[in-house]
This record gives structure tokens, sequence and C-alpha cells, in this order.
């Protein structure tokens, strides 16, 4: 009988990192929560540095035997990395964050240590001008076939014809009502704000990031969401400030608000709206008439990459339908790729808050890099902040 | 005699080594660092861009709300705090007895093992509609919202850095020596007057300790507000996070950082000063 260490240990290190990663998903493991505290980083590296990733059954000899992922949190099936393992060797660490802004800085100060990242549309093309990714080598990628792809979700991640980043899924960002609290139907961002004034007095919640929310003010007056025109960013202050004192928070963490019953009404990205549904029946989910958000996130590798070739081998990896189809009944948001869609399931497809009919995408816009690093804007929701 | 002196150096310079080592690597450096990046330029994609002017510091009173709701809060924060824990602390040191002190105060320093983060989360789930409030309703108190209110932010304030001034207030007055207060009532003192003209008088130098302590910890809260206040009322540290996280404007942030590091020396100058004069010109150090 062979004797190891680990006999009679109370628990193994495998068993202990799922239990982690299993609290960290938990109801309050969301972007806020870990962009408030960089404890996605922080149980990351821990896992790292004390020895408990656990080591690899074999190492192939190209792939190496880990890389890292930087990606959001509740965004993966972990099986699909624990198959991937089983598979090529290479144990994926899985860095959460909290925002597009914290990826670019650590990519930005250099070493960030990732062979693929998640990042926004919106922040693809600052990412080029800046050089920290490289086009993609396609040749690499058998498993994704452009021509299966919705040419609305792949244009964000082509710049002048050359592939930066590959579509993961995409979504919108509407509202989620409690209709029990305010019956009325709502179909407009004028709605969500009158409402906010009105019947929802004290109970509706704005995000704490400056492209929703004054995007979605903007919306009001039917101006584009990524407006950055004086006159018309002066006139969605104006309506800002005269809700601000009604709000209920300025918060992009709403589930908990939501789910206790404080909150009737917040702005609301897809995958929050489906899972609040999922759970409150009550709570709807809607996307304003007069247009709104967009957007896809994708995967890209930084130039920097420590691990290039497992970074490609987990992109061809995750871009097979197969395995991309369980990834995306885990996170709940709604493929880019007509091939997973095809093998999702009918209740998937037909839930509208996942896909919302055509005419409700048609004037919805995709958040522009300009819209992000304005400084304009940034001081206007820093005034509406301290309003 | 000359060769004991040279050890006598070497051995106080090693002793002082680590921590010198510590301070300059992690807080002289960084603070060099902002100090240069708060006269730098803001790049056009954000972060950092070389350059020598002084506009980030003329546009500090684009933040004043911020400065001005900081420099409430600390204040009132530490009060708050100081009125709670002084009569707990009183308790402990006087009146508690003496096999239960010990025990009593673990249990104030034990929540501290756990994160204010954590503690704070936990407050906002408690304060929720499913928590207080929903007991509330079962004894016919209906729609009572405490998350997102003044009250709720002070309670968390309170609740979070009462350890932080208890703790010295409760070594000032442990070390009171008990002759006095019999002294004074020897001599037809009111207890009342004990209490103010002694007791209070002599443990002044752990209240200041305890209320810089709480002061300058509040000058740079933000989560607090943030989770218990729903984020509506914007103090410096709010405008921090902001402008390094979001908008990665580092410049304007950096000469924040600056402004509110001068402003919390100022307040450790001043208050020490007040607790030199106020316990009799004797010479207190704040930690």
């Amino acid at each position: 009988m062979s004797k190891s260490y680990r006999d009679g240990l109370p628990i193994s290190p495998e068993k202990f990192v799922d239990q982690l990663m299993r609290l960290k998903r938990g109801s309050i493991g969301r972007r806020e929560f870990l962009g408030l505290t960089g404890l996605g980083v922080a149980t990351a590296v821990m896992a790292r540095e004390l020895g408990i990733m656990p080591a690899p059954a074999f190492a192939a000899e190209s792939l190496g035997d880990r890389m890292s992922i930087a990606t959001w949190p509740n965004y993966h099936d972990p099986q699909t990395f624990e198959n991937f393992k089983a598979e090529t060797g290479v144990a994926v660490e899985v860095n959460v964050f909290g925002s597009n802004e914290e990826m670019l800085a650590k990519l930005q100060a250099g070493g960030s240590g990732w062979s693929l990242f998640v990042p926004t549309n919106y922040t693809i093309s600052t990412y080029k001008k800046l050089g920290i990714i490289e086009a993609l080598d396609m040749a690499k990628l058998g498993n994704f076939d452009g021509s299966q792809e919705d040419a609305r979700f792949t244009a964000e991640g082509t710049i002048d014809g050359t592939i930066y980043a590959v579509p993961k899924n995409w979504g919108t960002t509407g509202f989620a009502v409690n209709t029990k609290k305010l019956a009325k139907p709502m179909s407009s961002w004028k709605e969500f704000w009158d409402t906010a004034m009105a019947e929802g007095d004290g109970r509706a919640m704005v995000h704490d990031y400056q492209l929703t929310t004054i995007g979605n003010a903007l919306k009001y007056y039917g101006y584009s969401f990524n407006s950055l025109k004086q006159d018309e960013l002066a006139k969605a202050e104006e309506l800002l400030l005269k809700v601000k004192p009604h709000l209920f928070a300025v918060s992009s963490d709403y589930q908990p608000g939501m789910r206790a019953g404080d909150a009737w009404m917040t702005m609301c990205w897809t995958n929050d709206g489906a899972q609040l549904h999922r759970d409150i029946p009550e709570i709807a989910y809607v996307l304003g008439k007069e247009g709104g958000e967009i957007w896809t996130d994708f995967y890209a590798i930084p130039k920097d990459a420590p691990n290039k070739p497992a970074g490609y081998a987990l992109l061809n990896y995750l871009m097979n339908p197969k395995v991309a189809v369980k990834e995306h009944l885990a996170n709940g948001a709604p493929s880019t790729d007509a091939r997973v869609n095809a093998l999702l399931p009918k209740e998937v497809l037909d839930n509208p808050i996942l896909y919302p009919a055509a005419d409700l995408l048609k004037p919805l816009e995709f958040g522009a890099a300009a819209t992000l690093t304005d400084p304009g804007r940034a001081e206007l929701m820093a005034r509406f902040k301290s309003a | 005699m000359r060769g004991s002196l040279l050890r006598k150096n070497i051995l106080t310079a090693l002793l002082l080594a680590p921590a010198t080592l510590w301070l300059v690597v992690f807080l002289v450096l960084p603070f060099i660092a902002i100090a240069i990046f708060s006269v730098g330029e803001r790049a056009p994609e954000g972060g950092y861009q070389a350059a020598l002017t002084f506009a980030q510091y003329a546009n500090l009173p684009a933040r004043a709300t911020a400065f001005w709701n900081t420099m409430v809060l600390a204040p009132v924060g530490a009060l708050a705090c100081l009125f709670v824990a002084y009569p707990v602390a009183y308790y402990l040191a006087l009146r508690a007895p003496q096999r239960w002190r010990l025990i009593l105060l673990a249990l104030i320093v034990i929540p501290f093992w756990t994160s204010l983060l954590m503690r704070t989360y936990a407050w906002m789930y408690i304060l929720g509609g499913r928590g207080i409030p929903a007991l509330l309703a079962y004894v016919g108190i209906e729609d009572l919202r405490l998350i997102n209110t003044p009250g709720a932010v002070l309670l968390g304030i309170v609740y979070g850095y009462l350890p932080l001034m208890i703790l010295p207030i409760y070594v000032s007055l442990e070390r009171l020596d008990r002759r006095l207060l019999e002294a004074s009532a020897d001599l037809g003192a009111t207890p009342l007057s004990t209490f103010i003209g002694v007791t209070l008088r002599l443990s002044l130098p752990g209240v200041m300790t305890g209320f810089s302590l709480v002061m300058i910890l509040l000058l740079g809260e933000y989560l607090i507000p943030t989770l218990l206040g729903g984020g509506k009322v914007f103090f410096i540290g709010n405008a921090l996070v902001d402008l390094f996280l979001q908008s990665r404007n580092w410049p304007f942030g950096s000469a924040i950082a600056i402004t509110l590091v001068l402003v919390s020396v100022v307040v450790l100058i001043v208050a020490n000063r007040i607790s030199t004069r106020l316990s009799g010109a004797r010479r207190v150090d704040l930690i």
C-alpha cells in the first residue's frame, strides 16, 4: 500500500480549490464584488503560490503544462477547463476581473502572464492601438468558422480587415423591472427615467458606469448612446441630476437589491436579467425601444503571452461548437455562432431575454472606444455621482 | 568606548533596517511615483503621460464636493465611534470583573479576523429587504427601508471601526491610577466631577489616538458608503477609485491622492497638538 502525505488530509488540494471557486461563484461573487476587492486575482495568485493548483497528469511538450486566462466571473463552465486539461495536459489558471479598465491597466503594465483574455468590444481598438494584442493566426483556429458568425458581432473584433479577436458571446443592456411593484407596462428608456422619478421613487438603480448610465440618459431624448456632443451631453446631465435624488442606488451590483425587493427597477445586463427572471419570474427584462447598448465579449491573445501555443489551443478548443454550447448553458449569454445556436435547447433560443426580437435589436448600438475613454463623460459621471 | 558606540550604532541600524526597507519600498517609492504622476498628463487612451504641469492641481475644485463630503464624514464617523466606544472601554477597564476582561477584549478583537469587506457585505444582507425589515414586517412594521440610507452608512462605520477606538481608550483607562479616583472622592468631588476632572482628562491621550486613527482611515473610506449607502454620496475614496479604475485618469487621481495625504498629515499634527495640550503638556505618541 502506498503512503502519501495526502492520505488522511481533511480535504484534498483539488477539493479545496473547488470549494474556493464555488464560494467565489456564490451569490455575492459578481463583477462588482471582485472589482472592489481584487479578490479574483488574489485567489488565483494564492492558488498558484501555495502550489495547490492541480499538477497535470502529463505534460504535452509543445503546449507546456499550464496557462492562465483573464475573464469575467460566472462566465465559463468550470468543466470546460477540466476537460481541456484532461485532453492536453495544460492546467488553466482562471483570473477573474471586475472591469475592462482593470484588465487594460494590468496588460499595459506588462507581465500579466495571461495567454488568453476576454475583452469587451469597445476596448479592442485601444488594445490594438497600444500594441497590446496581436493579429490572430487563424490557421491555428480551425474550429472558428467566420461564415457561421453573425457579421454584426465579428465586425468589432476585426480592424482594417485583420482579425484581432473572435467573439465569445453577446448581450444587451436594458432594464429589469419588478412587475409586482411597478405594474404599468414599460417599453422605453423615457419610461424608465420618468418612472424613477414617480412611482419608482427611491426604488430605481442605475449602473456605476458612465458608458451605460450616460448612454441611456441620452436615449431619453433619442440621442445616440455614444454621443460626445456638448449640447446633447448637457441635456443628459440635466436629466441625471434631476433623477439623482430619487434613486435607490448608483451601483452595478444590482442583483442583491432586486432580489431583496428593496429595488424595483434597475439598469441591467442580459445575463443578470436572465438570472433574475429565472429565479423571480415577476422580474421582467425590458429593452428600450429607442435603442441602447448591444455588446460582445471577445477572446484575444496578448502580445506578451507567456504560453501562446496553449492560448491558441484553448481558444481553438472553446471555438468547438460542442464545447461552446456548454459554456452558453453555464453562463446564460447568447451565442454569436450559428453552429452553437443549432445545438442550444429550444427554450434557450425562445427566451426573449437572451434572444430578443430583431426589431428590438435593430436600434441598439455598440459602445465605442471613444465613448469609454472620453474625459468629458468621465467628469459628467463624477458630477452626477457627487450631486 | 568608541568601539562600543560603533557597535551600538550598527545594532541600531540592523534593528531598523527591515522596517526602513519596508517603508522605503512600499511607502516612499510609491509616494514619489504618484508625486511624479500628479504633475503629468492623462494619455489619450488613459493612464499616464510624462509632462510637467500643475493643471491636475488646478482641477482639484472639480472634486470639491467629494472633499467636502469626506471632511464631514470623517469627523462625524469618528465622533459616533467615540460615543459608542467610550462607555465600552470604561466598563472594560474599570468595571468589568477581572476574569471576564480578557474574554470581553477577545470578543471585541475577533471580528477583526474577518475582512471588513466581508462584514460590510453581511450588513448589506442584514439591512436589506429580506433581513431586518422582513423580521419587522412580522410584527406589523411594514415597508421599512434601512439599506442605502445615511443611517446604514453610519452604522457600518461605527461597526467597522469600533475596535480601533475601544482599544486605545481601554489602554489609557487601564493605566489609570485608582488612587487618584479615591483622592478625588476624599476631597469631596462628586462622581461626575471626578469623572470629568480625573478619568476623562487622563484618558484623553487614548481618546485622541483612537479618534485620529479612525478619522484618518475614514478619510480614505469608500467601501462602506458604496455598499451600505448605495453609492449615492461621493467621497474622495470613490473619486480615487473611479479615476484609477474607470476613467483611468492617473495624473488627476495622483494629485487628489497627494492632497489627501497632506490633509491627513495636517489632521495628525493638529490631533497631536490638542492631545499634548489637554493632557498637561505631556508628550504623547499617537500610536
